[in-house]
């Protein structure tokens, strides 16, 4: 086996086992329990109300602005895991390249404070 | 076809073996953290706790197990069946996997991965689409308001886990789990990054939606947050998921700030490689996963719990430019004393 696939395969069958344990899991109670369904027990839950409309509506718009301002940050960190690894070889130039894009990153950060893209009230 | 034996069938055979003895002892462990978190919190507030079931209770977490096995599977008329079934699959095969790159001692390990650590990041950030794909196919409004929460909540502290991250792997110089622990031989990082690891704690601790962050499940608000409408064997993978990502927390806070495998004070009383150091690392390991999970219960007990407001303000306005102010000063530090690994 080369060793890429020496690896990654355990990570490959791991994902398979697991998988398969957790559909095996389910299925078995789907086939063991006495499914008995009638309408008022599939009726979503409201407090013992009937439903009054659909689950899938409008939400605040924080949400959205709270995955936009992750996925900012996440890349950030997707770049400083390599760098982190290499800081040793890459020397001066390269510890200051990363500064000025955390400096560049940070006043973009206190800018969306400042906007009040963090405040939950 | 002798090849094909030899190269692959077999090595399969082997990876299969190594992988059951650790999601079996797994299972049992996550059943018994139920358990557990069960005795710790009745002893806290001084009851009693589950004692009916097998001897002090024992049998508890089995019997509520094949309960919930026998119970009726409910998909509310609403939902949509396929994403609602596989969501707590999601959840539970995410939580599991991440265990393949966790090293139980000096080579004990399923895959011994160059990027062990960005791997068990991969896998957390995974974790919150269990969460949004349940809120979103239950269609039922608890459930999708406390799927909006949870993700919301996981993404903010997933960036300042991953800042933390990057202030260990500063000190280590490798994505390999193992060259992390290797690191730590001549003192813990608990020691000089004792702050990363209070942010780290935290964090694994909203993360895991675990209390005093609990808000998707606040019961009070959102009944059961994004898994009200599971019902059995759907519920408890669910419930499965949370507890095994409780233990892969501690795990991963034992490797990264507690010395892994490592004794305290380079205590090593058997002869180097042999059968004895291997259980006494592993019992070390064992012992600090421990100790971290029941801090996780212990916190559990003694905190109420947070606002929304409040938690998303620690989340963004604190954990995250301190992190990222770690971050700077470590490099700086590192870097300016010369004192980076891989010199």
């Amino acid at each position: 086996m080369n060793e890429l696939l020496r690896e990654y395969l355990p990570v490959l069958i791991f994902i398979i086992v697991a998988a398969g344990l957790s559909g095996i899991m389910v299925i078995a109670s789907l086939v063991l329990a006495r499914q008995k369904p009638d309408s008022e027990k599939l009726s979503p839950y409201e407090c013992g109300f009937e439903a009054f409309d659909d689950a899938r509506r409008q939400f605040d718009v924080r949400f959205y602005l709270v995955s936009i301002l992750f996925i900012i940050f996440d890349l950030e960190v997707a770049f400083l895991f390599p760098w982190a690894v290499s800081l040793s070889n890459i020397g001066m130039f390269g510890f200051w390249s990363m500064m000025i894009f955390l400096g560049v990153l940070t006043i973009g950060f206190i800018y969306e404070w400042k906007k009040g893209a963090l405040e939950w009230e | 076809m002798v090849d094909f034996w030899s190269s692959y069938a077999w090595p399969t055979v082997i990876i299969l073996i190594q992988i059951l003895a650790i999601v079996l002892p797994l299972l049992l462990a996550v059943a018994y953290l139920t358990y557990a978190e069960r005795k710790v919190m009745a002893a806290m507030q001084m009851r009693r706790g589950p004692n009916v079931v097998g001897w002090w209770g024992l049998l508890q977490p089995i019997a509520d197990g094949l309960k919930l096995m026998f119970k009726e599977t409910i998909i509310p008329s609403g939902a949509s069946r396929i994403p609602f079934l596989v969501a707590p699959m999601i959840t539970f095969t995410l939580s599991l996997i991440a265990w393949a790159a966790i090293p139980f001692g000096e080579g004990i390990v399923i895959a011994d991965l160059n990027v062990g650590i960005l791997y068990l990041f991969a896998i957390s950030s995974l974790g919150v689409y269990g969460v949004v794909v349940a809120g979103w196919a239950s269609n039922s409004k608890y459930p999708f308001l406390g799927a909006l929460r949870s993700a919301a909540q996981m993404v903010s502290y997933e960036v300042s886990i991953g800042f933390v991250l990057v202030t260990v792997l500063l000190c280590v110089g490798s994505l390999n789990l193992s060259d992390v622990v290797r690191a730590q031989q001549s003192i813990w990082f608990v020691v000089p990054l004792l702050p990363m690891a209070v942010i780290f704690f935290i964090s694994a601790l909203a993360e895991t939606n675990r209390p005093p962050f609990d808000l998707p499940e606040a019961e009070s608000e959102l009944v059961a947050g994004y898994f009200s409408e599971y019902s059995a064997m759907t519920f408890a993978l669910f419930f499965l998921g949370e507890y095994a990502n409780i233990w892969l927390m501690s795990a991963m806070t034992s490797l990264l700030f507690l010395g892994g495998w490592l004794p305290i004070f380079g205590w090593e009383p058997f002869a180097d490689g042999s059968v004895g150091q291997i259980i006494w690392h592993g019992l070390w390991f064992a012992a600090k996963i421990g100790f971290v999970a029941f801090c996780f219960l212990w916190v559990r007990a003694t905190f109420p719990r947070y606002r929304y407001d409040q938690l998303m303000r620690l989340g963004w306005k604190v954990f995250l430019p301190v992190s990222l102010a770690a971050v700077v000063v470590t490099s700086g530090v590192l870097v300016f004393f010369d004192l980076l690994p891989n010199k």
